[in-house]
Protein backbone atom coordinates (compact mmCIF):
# COMPACT_ATOMS: atom_id res chain seq x y z
CA UNK A 1 0.00 0.00 0.00
CA UNK A 2 1.53 3.31 -0.95
CA UNK A 3 0.63 6.74 0.29
CA UNK A 4 0.86 10.47 -0.57
CA UNK A 5 1.03 11.70 3.06
CA UNK A 6 2.40 8.54 5.09
CA UNK A 7 5.35 6.48 4.72
CA UNK A 8 4.26 2.56 6.08
CA UNK A 9 6.88 0.06 6.73
CA UNK A 10 6.36 -3.30 8.26
CA UNK A 11 9.23 -5.18 9.67
CA UNK A 12 10.03 -7.72 12.45
CA UNK A 13 6.54 -7.19 13.64
CA UNK A 14 7.01 -3.25 14.11
CA UNK A 15 4.84 -0.93 11.87
CA UNK A 16 6.07 2.39 11.34
CA UNK A 17 4.02 5.04 10.39
CA UNK A 18 5.86 8.12 9.30
CA UNK A 19 3.58 11.28 8.85
CA UNK A 20 4.79 12.82 5.29
CA UNK A 21 4.18 16.37 4.44
CA UNK A 22 7.39 17.57 5.42
CA UNK A 23 7.13 20.67 4.16
CA UNK A 24 3.36 21.89 5.82
CA UNK A 25 5.05 20.08 9.10
CA UNK A 26 3.05 17.21 8.50
CA UNK A 27 -0.28 18.91 9.38
CA UNK A 28 -3.18 17.17 8.58
CA UNK A 29 -5.16 17.43 5.56
CA UNK A 30 -8.47 15.99 4.22
CA UNK A 31 -5.79 13.61 2.23
CA UNK A 32 -3.93 12.66 5.54
CA UNK A 33 -6.66 11.97 7.70
CA UNK A 34 -8.51 9.37 4.81
CA UNK A 35 -5.02 7.63 5.00
CA UNK A 36 -4.32 7.36 8.46
CA UNK A 37 -7.96 5.62 8.70
CA UNK A 38 -6.42 3.00 6.23
CA UNK A 39 -3.37 2.44 7.61
CA UNK A 40 -4.99 1.87 11.79
CA UNK A 41 -7.33 -0.24 9.80
CA UNK A 42 -4.29 -2.52 8.48
CA UNK A 43 -2.65 -2.32 12.06
CA UNK A 44 -6.05 -3.24 13.67
CA UNK A 45 -6.35 -6.36 11.76
CA UNK A 46 -3.11 -7.77 10.75
CA UNK A 47 -1.43 -10.19 13.31
CA UNK A 48 1.91 -10.60 12.56
CA UNK A 49 2.12 -6.55 13.23
CA UNK A 50 2.50 -6.43 17.21
CA UNK A 51 3.26 -2.79 17.64
CA UNK A 52 2.91 0.54 16.25
CA UNK A 53 5.53 3.20 16.19
CA UNK A 54 4.20 6.72 14.66
CA UNK A 55 6.69 9.38 14.05
CA UNK A 56 6.86 12.43 11.78
CA UNK A 57 9.00 12.89 8.38
CA UNK A 58 11.55 16.07 8.29
CA UNK A 59 12.02 18.42 11.34
CA UNK A 60 8.55 18.57 13.02
CA UNK A 61 6.22 15.79 14.16
CA UNK A 62 2.96 16.75 13.50
CA UNK A 63 1.37 20.85 13.33
CA UNK A 64 -1.96 19.27 13.87
CA UNK A 65 -4.63 20.78 11.62
CA UNK A 66 -3.78 22.29 8.33
CA UNK A 67 -4.88 25.83 8.74
CA UNK A 68 -4.58 26.31 5.16
CA UNK A 69 -7.80 23.39 4.54
CA UNK A 70 -9.59 26.33 6.41
CA UNK A 71 -11.97 28.54 4.61
CA UNK A 72 -12.18 31.82 7.27
CA UNK A 73 -12.70 34.69 4.93
CA UNK A 74 -15.63 36.70 5.85
CA UNK A 75 -18.44 35.79 3.61
CA UNK A 76 -17.64 31.90 3.92
CA UNK A 77 -19.48 30.33 5.70
CA UNK A 78 -19.01 29.03 9.21
CA UNK A 79 -16.74 25.79 9.98
CA UNK A 80 -18.02 23.27 11.70
CA UNK A 81 -14.98 22.36 13.29
CA UNK A 82 -17.24 19.80 15.79
CA UNK A 83 -18.03 17.61 12.05
CA UNK A 84 -13.73 17.44 11.76
CA UNK A 85 -13.04 15.81 15.47
CA UNK A 86 -16.19 13.62 15.08
CA UNK A 87 -15.17 11.98 11.47
CA UNK A 88 -11.28 12.82 12.01
CA UNK A 89 -9.72 13.40 15.08
CA UNK A 90 -11.93 11.66 17.45
CA UNK A 91 -11.67 8.19 15.98
CA UNK A 92 -8.00 8.27 15.66
CA UNK A 93 -7.61 9.34 19.50
CA UNK A 94 -9.71 6.10 20.08
CA UNK A 95 -9.05 3.73 17.78
CA UNK A 96 -5.23 4.68 19.22
CA UNK A 97 -5.86 4.28 22.26
CA UNK A 98 -8.12 1.10 22.51
CA UNK A 99 -5.55 -0.63 20.06
CA UNK A 100 -4.59 -3.65 22.05
CA UNK A 101 -0.82 -3.38 20.73
CA UNK A 102 1.64 -1.15 22.09
CA UNK A 103 1.94 2.31 20.24
CA UNK A 104 5.18 4.49 20.59
CA UNK A 105 5.77 7.67 19.43
CA UNK A 106 8.63 9.17 18.20
CA UNK A 107 8.30 12.64 18.60
CA UNK A 108 11.16 13.80 16.29
CA UNK A 109 10.39 17.88 16.41
CA UNK A 110 7.15 20.01 17.01
CA UNK A 111 3.81 18.55 17.91
CA UNK A 112 1.31 21.34 18.10
CA UNK A 113 -2.12 21.44 18.65
CA UNK A 114 -3.76 17.88 17.27
CA UNK A 115 -0.23 16.71 16.72
CA UNK A 116 0.31 16.77 19.92
CA UNK A 117 -1.91 15.69 21.55
CA UNK A 118 -1.97 12.61 19.20
CA UNK A 119 1.48 12.02 20.49
CA UNK A 120 0.35 12.03 23.90
CA UNK A 121 -2.49 9.19 23.58
CA UNK A 122 0.29 7.03 22.47
CA UNK A 123 1.20 4.90 25.20
CA UNK A 124 5.11 5.18 24.94
CA UNK A 125 5.85 8.81 23.81
CA UNK A 126 9.79 9.81 23.64
CA UNK A 127 10.98 13.22 21.97
CA UNK A 128 14.19 14.48 20.73
CA UNK A 129 15.46 17.03 22.84
CA UNK A 130 15.23 19.72 20.26
CA UNK A 131 11.35 19.00 19.73
CA UNK A 132 8.19 20.89 21.88
CA UNK A 133 5.10 20.47 22.89
CA UNK A 134 2.55 23.48 22.21
CA UNK A 135 -1.09 23.47 22.81
CA UNK A 136 -1.93 25.98 20.28
CA UNK A 137 -5.13 26.22 20.31
CA UNK A 138 -5.91 29.19 22.13
CA UNK A 139 -3.85 30.89 19.82
CA UNK A 140 -6.53 30.53 17.11
CA UNK A 141 -9.16 30.98 19.84
CA UNK A 142 -9.72 27.24 19.75
CA UNK A 143 -10.32 24.38 23.14
CA UNK A 144 -7.76 21.60 23.35
CA UNK A 145 -9.12 18.77 21.37
CA UNK A 146 -7.74 15.13 20.54
CA UNK A 147 -8.29 14.49 23.36
CA UNK A 148 -5.88 16.86 25.05
CA UNK A 149 -7.93 18.60 27.59
CA UNK A 150 -8.57 14.73 29.19
CA UNK A 151 -5.22 13.83 28.60
CA UNK A 152 -3.19 16.80 30.40
CA UNK A 153 -4.74 17.21 33.36
CA UNK A 154 -4.25 13.20 34.07
CA UNK A 155 -1.04 13.57 33.10
CA UNK A 156 0.65 16.55 34.51
CA UNK A 157 -2.27 18.07 36.80
CA UNK A 158 -4.65 20.90 36.43
CA UNK A 159 -2.07 23.54 37.10
CA UNK A 160 0.03 22.99 34.58
CA UNK A 161 -2.47 21.69 32.23
CA UNK A 162 -4.24 25.01 32.69
CA UNK A 163 -1.18 26.98 32.23
CA UNK A 164 -0.20 25.38 29.03
CA UNK A 165 -3.60 25.58 27.40
CA UNK A 166 -4.25 28.94 28.46
CA UNK A 167 -0.89 30.35 27.34
CA UNK A 168 0.11 28.35 24.28
CA UNK A 169 3.35 28.12 26.36
CA UNK A 170 5.89 25.77 24.63
CA UNK A 171 6.78 22.49 26.49
CA UNK A 172 10.20 21.15 25.64
CA UNK A 173 10.98 17.47 25.78
CA UNK A 174 12.96 17.93 28.85
CA UNK A 175 10.26 19.92 30.21
CA UNK A 176 7.54 17.28 29.17
CA UNK A 177 9.75 14.53 30.72
CA UNK A 178 10.61 16.36 33.71
CA UNK A 179 6.36 16.65 33.92
CA UNK A 180 5.74 13.15 33.35
CA UNK A 181 3.95 14.26 30.11
CA UNK A 182 6.13 12.04 28.38
CA UNK A 183 8.44 9.14 28.69
CA UNK A 184 11.72 10.20 27.77
CA UNK A 185 13.55 13.25 26.00
CA UNK A 186 16.60 12.07 24.22
CA UNK A 187 18.94 13.57 22.19
CA UNK A 188 18.12 14.08 18.80
CA UNK A 189 20.49 11.42 16.97
CA UNK A 190 19.75 8.85 19.86
CA UNK A 191 15.39 9.43 19.55
CA UNK A 192 15.38 6.78 16.09
CA UNK A 193 17.78 4.12 16.70
CA UNK A 194 16.53 4.32 20.71
CA UNK A 195 12.13 4.33 19.45
CA UNK A 196 13.18 1.40 17.05
CA UNK A 197 14.84 -0.91 19.82
CA UNK A 198 11.98 -0.34 21.71
CA UNK A 199 9.22 -1.13 19.69
CA UNK A 200 10.79 -4.32 18.31
CA UNK A 201 11.35 -5.31 22.13
CA UNK A 202 7.80 -4.90 22.59
CA UNK A 203 6.82 -6.57 19.27
CA UNK A 204 8.76 -9.34 20.57
CA UNK A 205 6.64 -9.45 24.03
CA UNK A 206 3.29 -11.13 24.91
CA UNK A 207 0.73 -9.22 22.53
CA UNK A 208 -2.03 -10.34 24.44
CA UNK A 209 -0.72 -9.45 27.85
CA UNK A 210 0.21 -5.90 26.52
CA UNK A 211 -3.43 -5.19 25.12
CA UNK A 212 -4.72 -6.57 28.37
CA UNK A 213 -2.79 -3.80 29.97
CA UNK A 214 -3.52 -1.06 27.58
CA UNK A 215 -7.25 -1.93 28.05
CA UNK A 216 -7.05 -2.25 32.08
CA UNK A 217 -5.48 1.22 32.37
CA UNK A 218 -8.27 2.81 30.15
CA UNK A 219 -11.04 1.29 32.58
CA UNK A 220 -9.24 2.71 35.89
CA UNK A 221 -9.44 6.01 34.09
CA UNK A 222 -13.39 5.46 33.72
CA UNK A 223 -14.26 3.71 36.66
CA UNK A 224 -13.76 3.09 40.66
CA UNK A 225 -11.30 1.11 42.62
CA UNK A 226 -14.29 -1.52 43.09
CA UNK A 227 -14.93 -1.84 39.32
CA UNK A 228 -11.07 -1.44 38.52
CA UNK A 229 -10.68 -4.16 41.21
CA UNK A 230 -13.31 -6.38 39.23
CA UNK A 231 -11.99 -5.31 35.83
CA UNK A 232 -8.61 -6.96 36.96
CA UNK A 233 -9.78 -9.81 37.96
CA UNK A 234 -11.52 -10.42 34.35
CA UNK A 235 -8.13 -9.16 32.46
CA UNK A 236 -6.54 -11.23 34.50
CA UNK A 237 -8.72 -14.16 34.01
CA UNK A 238 -8.30 -13.81 30.08
CA UNK A 239 -3.94 -13.21 30.53
CA UNK A 240 -3.97 -16.27 32.68
CA UNK A 241 -5.29 -18.35 29.30
CA UNK A 242 -2.79 -16.63 26.95
CA UNK A 243 0.07 -19.06 25.42
CA UNK A 244 2.34 -16.37 26.02
CA UNK A 245 1.62 -16.70 29.78
CA UNK A 246 2.76 -20.22 29.94
CA UNK A 247 5.83 -19.98 28.32
CA UNK A 248 6.55 -16.83 30.30
CA UNK A 249 6.36 -18.95 33.07
CA UNK A 250 8.04 -21.80 31.95
CA UNK A 251 10.65 -19.67 30.44
CA UNK A 252 11.16 -18.61 33.92
CA UNK A 253 10.90 -21.78 35.39
CA UNK A 254 13.70 -22.93 33.01
CA UNK A 255 16.18 -19.73 33.20
CA UNK A 256 15.79 -19.03 29.58
CA UNK A 257 14.40 -16.42 27.94
CA UNK A 258 10.86 -16.58 26.89
CA UNK A 259 9.99 -17.39 23.07
CA UNK A 260 6.52 -15.02 22.99
CA UNK A 261 3.96 -15.75 19.75
CA UNK A 262 1.53 -12.58 20.72
CA UNK A 263 -0.94 -14.60 21.25
CA UNK B 1 -24.28 -33.99 16.15
CA UNK B 2 -25.25 -30.52 15.41
CA UNK B 3 -28.40 -31.11 13.54
CA UNK B 4 -28.87 -27.16 12.89
CA UNK B 5 -27.55 -25.38 9.95
CA UNK B 6 -28.02 -21.86 11.75
CA UNK B 7 -27.11 -22.34 14.77
CA UNK B 8 -25.38 -24.50 17.06
CA UNK B 9 -26.91 -26.12 20.41
CA UNK B 10 -24.74 -27.93 23.00
CA UNK B 11 -26.15 -28.77 26.75
CA UNK B 12 -24.09 -29.40 29.76
CA UNK B 13 -25.59 -28.92 33.93
CA UNK B 14 -28.93 -27.99 33.02
CA UNK B 15 -28.45 -25.50 30.79
CA UNK B 16 -28.39 -25.28 26.60
CA UNK B 17 -26.98 -23.01 25.05
CA UNK B 18 -27.81 -21.90 21.46
CA UNK B 19 -25.48 -20.22 19.28
CA UNK B 20 -26.41 -18.24 16.75
CA UNK B 21 -23.67 -19.25 13.79
CA UNK B 22 -24.26 -17.90 10.36
CA UNK B 23 -21.52 -15.93 10.25
CA UNK B 24 -21.38 -15.56 6.61
CA UNK B 25 -24.60 -13.30 6.63
CA UNK B 26 -23.79 -11.82 10.27
CA UNK B 27 -26.00 -13.91 11.96
CA UNK B 28 -28.93 -12.79 9.61
CA UNK B 29 -32.24 -14.00 11.33
CA UNK B 30 -33.59 -15.52 8.31
CA UNK B 31 -36.89 -17.37 9.19
CA UNK B 32 -35.07 -21.04 8.87
CA UNK B 33 -32.84 -20.14 11.81
CA UNK B 34 -35.80 -18.83 13.77
CA UNK B 35 -37.30 -22.11 13.37
CA UNK B 36 -34.30 -23.55 14.29
CA UNK B 37 -33.97 -21.66 17.49
CA UNK B 38 -37.85 -22.25 18.34
CA UNK B 39 -37.11 -26.12 17.76
CA UNK B 40 -34.12 -26.06 20.00
CA UNK B 41 -36.13 -23.79 22.77
CA UNK B 42 -38.99 -26.26 22.41
CA UNK B 43 -36.85 -29.43 23.35
CA UNK B 44 -34.83 -27.57 25.80
CA UNK B 45 -38.54 -26.64 27.70
CA UNK B 46 -39.60 -30.44 27.55
CA UNK B 47 -36.26 -31.53 28.97
CA UNK B 48 -36.56 -32.06 32.18
CA UNK B 49 -32.85 -32.02 32.77
CA UNK B 50 -32.92 -28.38 31.39
CA UNK B 51 -33.14 -25.60 33.79
CA UNK B 52 -32.34 -22.81 31.82
CA UNK B 53 -31.38 -21.46 28.27
CA UNK B 54 -28.21 -19.38 26.74
CA UNK B 55 -28.81 -17.38 23.31
CA UNK B 56 -25.43 -15.90 21.99
CA UNK B 57 -23.68 -14.98 19.12
CA UNK B 58 -19.83 -14.58 19.42
CA UNK B 59 -17.31 -12.41 20.93
CA UNK B 60 -17.90 -9.86 17.84
CA UNK B 61 -21.45 -10.15 17.06
CA UNK B 62 -25.00 -11.05 18.26
CA UNK B 63 -27.06 -10.98 15.43
CA UNK B 64 -27.47 -7.71 12.61
CA UNK B 65 -31.29 -7.96 12.12
CA UNK B 66 -33.46 -10.36 9.70
CA UNK B 67 -32.33 -11.51 6.36
CA UNK B 68 -33.05 -8.03 4.30
CA UNK B 69 -33.16 -10.08 0.97
CA UNK B 70 -35.57 -12.81 2.46
CA UNK B 71 -37.99 -10.16 3.11
CA UNK B 72 -37.46 -8.19 -0.34
CA UNK B 73 -38.73 -11.18 -1.94
CA UNK B 74 -42.18 -11.21 0.08
CA UNK B 75 -45.03 -8.65 -0.75
CA UNK B 76 -47.62 -7.49 1.21
CA UNK B 77 -49.99 -10.65 0.91
CA UNK B 78 -46.63 -12.54 1.14
CA UNK B 79 -46.33 -11.09 4.59
CA UNK B 80 -49.58 -11.51 5.77
CA UNK B 81 -48.98 -15.48 5.60
CA UNK B 82 -45.32 -14.60 7.08
CA UNK B 83 -44.64 -17.51 9.48
CA UNK B 84 -42.29 -15.01 11.41
CA UNK B 85 -45.07 -13.90 14.30
CA UNK B 86 -45.67 -17.07 15.40
CA UNK B 87 -42.02 -18.55 15.10
CA UNK B 88 -41.07 -15.22 17.61
CA UNK B 89 -44.20 -15.87 19.70
CA UNK B 90 -43.06 -19.40 20.32
CA UNK B 91 -39.77 -18.40 21.83
CA UNK B 92 -41.57 -15.79 23.76
CA UNK B 93 -43.17 -18.53 25.22
CA UNK B 94 -39.95 -20.92 26.15
CA UNK B 95 -41.23 -21.34 29.90
CA UNK B 96 -37.57 -21.34 31.53
CA UNK B 97 -35.67 -18.66 32.19
CA UNK B 98 -33.47 -17.86 28.77
CA UNK B 99 -30.04 -15.14 29.04
CA UNK B 100 -28.79 -13.77 26.26
CA UNK B 101 -24.88 -13.55 25.97
CA UNK B 102 -24.66 -9.98 23.41
CA UNK B 103 -21.21 -9.12 22.15
CA UNK B 104 -20.96 -6.58 19.10
CA UNK B 105 -24.25 -5.78 16.95
CA UNK B 106 -27.75 -6.53 18.62
CA UNK B 107 -29.81 -4.44 15.65
CA UNK B 108 -32.82 -5.01 14.60
CA UNK B 109 -34.19 -8.80 14.36
CA UNK B 110 -31.52 -9.20 16.62
CA UNK B 111 -31.87 -6.51 19.22
CA UNK B 112 -36.04 -8.16 19.34
CA UNK B 113 -34.48 -11.42 20.14
CA UNK B 114 -32.11 -10.15 22.45
CA UNK B 115 -35.36 -8.61 24.49
CA UNK B 116 -37.35 -12.12 24.35
CA UNK B 117 -34.81 -12.98 26.99
CA UNK B 118 -35.37 -12.56 30.47
CA UNK B 119 -32.20 -10.83 31.07
CA UNK B 120 -29.24 -9.80 28.88
CA UNK B 121 -25.58 -9.73 29.29
CA UNK B 122 -23.91 -7.60 27.46
CA UNK B 123 -20.37 -7.43 26.26
CA UNK B 124 -18.46 -3.53 26.28
CA UNK B 125 -18.43 -4.20 22.75
CA UNK B 126 -22.43 -4.08 22.78
CA UNK B 127 -24.64 -2.19 20.49
CA UNK B 128 -28.37 -1.74 20.31
CA UNK B 129 -30.48 -1.06 17.55
CA UNK B 130 -33.64 -0.85 15.86
CA UNK B 131 -32.57 0.50 12.13
CA UNK B 132 -35.84 -0.56 10.20
CA UNK B 133 -36.70 3.07 9.83
CA UNK B 134 -33.43 3.47 7.37
CA UNK B 135 -34.96 0.94 5.21
CA UNK B 136 -38.52 2.30 5.26
CA UNK B 137 -39.95 -0.51 7.32
CA UNK B 138 -40.55 -0.33 10.97
CA UNK B 139 -39.26 -2.48 13.46
CA UNK B 140 -42.14 -5.65 13.41
CA UNK B 141 -41.53 -8.09 15.94
CA UNK B 142 -41.45 -6.07 19.50
CA UNK B 143 -38.92 -3.87 18.66
CA UNK B 144 -41.18 -1.04 19.62
CA UNK B 145 -43.19 -2.29 22.08
CA UNK B 146 -40.73 -4.05 24.10
CA UNK B 147 -38.05 -1.50 23.87
CA UNK B 148 -40.76 1.29 25.07
CA UNK B 149 -40.97 -0.81 28.04
CA UNK B 150 -37.62 -1.77 28.65
CA UNK B 151 -35.56 1.74 28.47
CA UNK B 152 -38.37 4.09 28.18
CA UNK B 153 -40.21 6.24 25.72
CA UNK B 154 -37.90 9.07 24.86
CA UNK B 155 -34.33 6.56 24.18
CA UNK B 156 -36.87 4.09 22.51
CA UNK B 157 -38.55 7.09 20.64
CA UNK B 158 -35.09 8.00 19.68
CA UNK B 159 -33.68 5.07 18.34
CA UNK B 160 -36.50 4.06 16.28
CA UNK B 161 -37.24 7.08 15.11
CA UNK B 162 -33.57 7.75 13.97
CA UNK B 163 -32.19 4.08 13.63
CA UNK B 164 -29.66 5.09 16.24
CA UNK B 165 -27.99 2.50 17.81
CA UNK B 166 -26.67 2.48 21.39
CA UNK B 167 -23.65 1.60 23.00
CA UNK B 168 -23.54 -1.17 25.89
CA UNK B 169 -23.23 2.00 28.59
CA UNK B 170 -26.42 3.69 27.63
CA UNK B 171 -27.96 0.34 27.53
CA UNK B 172 -27.05 -0.82 30.86
CA UNK B 173 -28.04 2.84 32.36
CA UNK B 174 -31.25 2.48 30.81
CA UNK B 175 -31.75 -0.91 31.94
CA UNK B 176 -31.45 -2.75 29.15
CA UNK B 177 -28.50 -4.91 30.04
CA UNK B 178 -28.36 -6.08 33.59
CA UNK B 179 -24.62 -6.47 33.24
CA UNK B 180 -21.52 -5.57 31.31
CA UNK B 181 -18.72 -7.69 30.86
CA UNK B 182 -15.63 -7.89 28.80
CA UNK B 183 -16.46 -9.22 25.64
CA UNK B 184 -14.25 -12.52 25.56
CA UNK B 185 -16.32 -13.31 29.15
CA UNK B 186 -19.61 -12.14 28.55
CA UNK B 187 -20.74 -16.00 27.29
CA UNK B 188 -19.22 -17.42 30.55
CA UNK B 189 -21.11 -15.27 32.99
CA UNK B 190 -23.98 -15.38 31.18
CA UNK B 191 -23.27 -19.39 31.82
CA UNK B 192 -22.11 -18.91 35.56
CA UNK B 193 -25.60 -16.94 35.87
CA UNK B 194 -27.47 -19.68 34.32
CA UNK B 195 -25.70 -22.82 36.16
CA UNK B 196 -26.74 -20.55 39.36
CA UNK B 197 -30.60 -20.43 38.09
CA UNK B 198 -30.08 -24.29 37.24
CA UNK B 199 -29.84 -25.01 40.74
CA UNK B 200 -32.93 -23.48 42.19
CA UNK B 201 -36.02 -24.86 42.42
CA UNK B 202 -37.66 -25.21 38.65
CA UNK B 203 -41.50 -24.94 40.33
CA UNK B 204 -40.69 -21.98 41.77
CA UNK B 205 -39.09 -20.66 39.11
CA UNK B 206 -41.55 -21.18 36.49
CA UNK B 207 -43.59 -19.14 38.59
CA UNK B 208 -41.34 -16.40 38.92
CA UNK B 209 -40.55 -15.87 35.35
CA UNK B 210 -44.04 -15.70 34.54
CA UNK B 211 -44.74 -12.97 37.33
CA UNK B 212 -42.38 -11.35 35.52
CA UNK B 213 -43.43 -11.37 31.95
CA UNK B 214 -46.47 -10.36 33.03
CA UNK B 215 -45.89 -6.71 34.35
CA UNK B 216 -46.06 -6.17 30.80
CA UNK B 217 -48.82 -7.62 29.61
CA UNK B 218 -51.40 -7.02 32.93
CA UNK B 219 -52.22 -4.09 34.66
CA UNK B 220 -50.76 -3.75 38.59
CA UNK B 221 -53.99 -4.83 40.25
CA UNK B 222 -54.48 -7.88 38.39
CA UNK B 223 -50.67 -8.88 38.42
CA UNK B 224 -49.98 -8.39 41.93
CA UNK B 225 -53.41 -10.92 41.84
CA UNK B 226 -51.09 -13.57 39.96
CA UNK B 227 -48.08 -13.04 42.20
CA UNK B 228 -49.89 -13.82 45.15
CA UNK B 229 -51.47 -17.05 43.98
CA UNK B 230 -48.68 -17.93 42.64
CA UNK B 231 -46.73 -17.38 46.08
CA UNK B 232 -49.33 -19.50 47.56
CA UNK B 233 -49.73 -21.69 45.32
CA UNK B 234 -45.89 -22.69 45.51
CA UNK B 235 -46.96 -23.63 49.12
CA UNK B 236 -48.64 -26.87 48.16
CA UNK B 237 -44.76 -27.93 46.78
CA UNK B 238 -42.30 -29.83 48.65
CA UNK B 239 -39.19 -27.94 47.53
CA UNK B 240 -40.51 -25.00 49.35
CA UNK B 241 -41.10 -27.07 52.46
CA UNK B 242 -37.16 -28.05 51.66
CA UNK B 243 -36.29 -24.43 51.04
CA UNK B 244 -37.63 -23.39 54.43
CA UNK B 245 -36.46 -25.80 56.56
CA UNK B 246 -32.53 -26.22 54.70
CA UNK B 247 -32.61 -22.37 55.82
CA UNK B 248 -33.69 -23.18 59.27
CA UNK B 249 -31.40 -25.83 59.66
CA UNK B 250 -28.71 -23.62 58.19
CA UNK B 251 -28.10 -26.22 55.69
CA UNK B 252 -27.85 -26.79 51.96
CA UNK B 253 -31.27 -27.37 50.19
CA UNK B 254 -31.71 -30.05 47.63
CA UNK B 255 -34.75 -29.56 45.48
CA UNK B 256 -36.42 -32.15 43.87
CA UNK B 257 -38.42 -29.90 41.26
CA UNK B 258 -42.19 -31.33 43.03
Amino acid sequence: MTYQTLLFDVAEGVATLTLNRPDRLNSFNATMHEEMRAAMKTVERDESIRCLLLTGAGRAFCAGQDLGDRDVSPDAEMPDLGASLEHNYNPLIRRIMRLEKPVICAVNGVAAGAGANLALACDIVLAAQSAYFVQSFSNIGLIPDSGGSWLLPRLIGRARAMAVTLLAEKVSAQQAADWGMIWKALGDEELMPAAIRLAQRLAAGPTRGLGLIKRCMLHASEQDLDAQLDSERDLQRLAGRSADYREGVAAFMEKRKPNFTGK
Amino acid sequence: MNRFQDIQTDSANGVCLIRLHRPAARNALRTAMLREIVEALEQAAGDEQIACAVITGDERLFAAGADVAEMAGKDMTAMLDDPRPALWQAIDRFPKPLIAAVNGHALGAGCELAMLADLIIAGRNARFGQPEIRLGIIPGAGGIQRLIRRVGRSLASQMVLTGETIDADTALRAGLVSELCEPELTLERAQQIAGEIAALPPLALRQAKQALRLADEMPLSAALEFERKAFVMLAGTEDRNEGLAAFLEKRKASFKGK
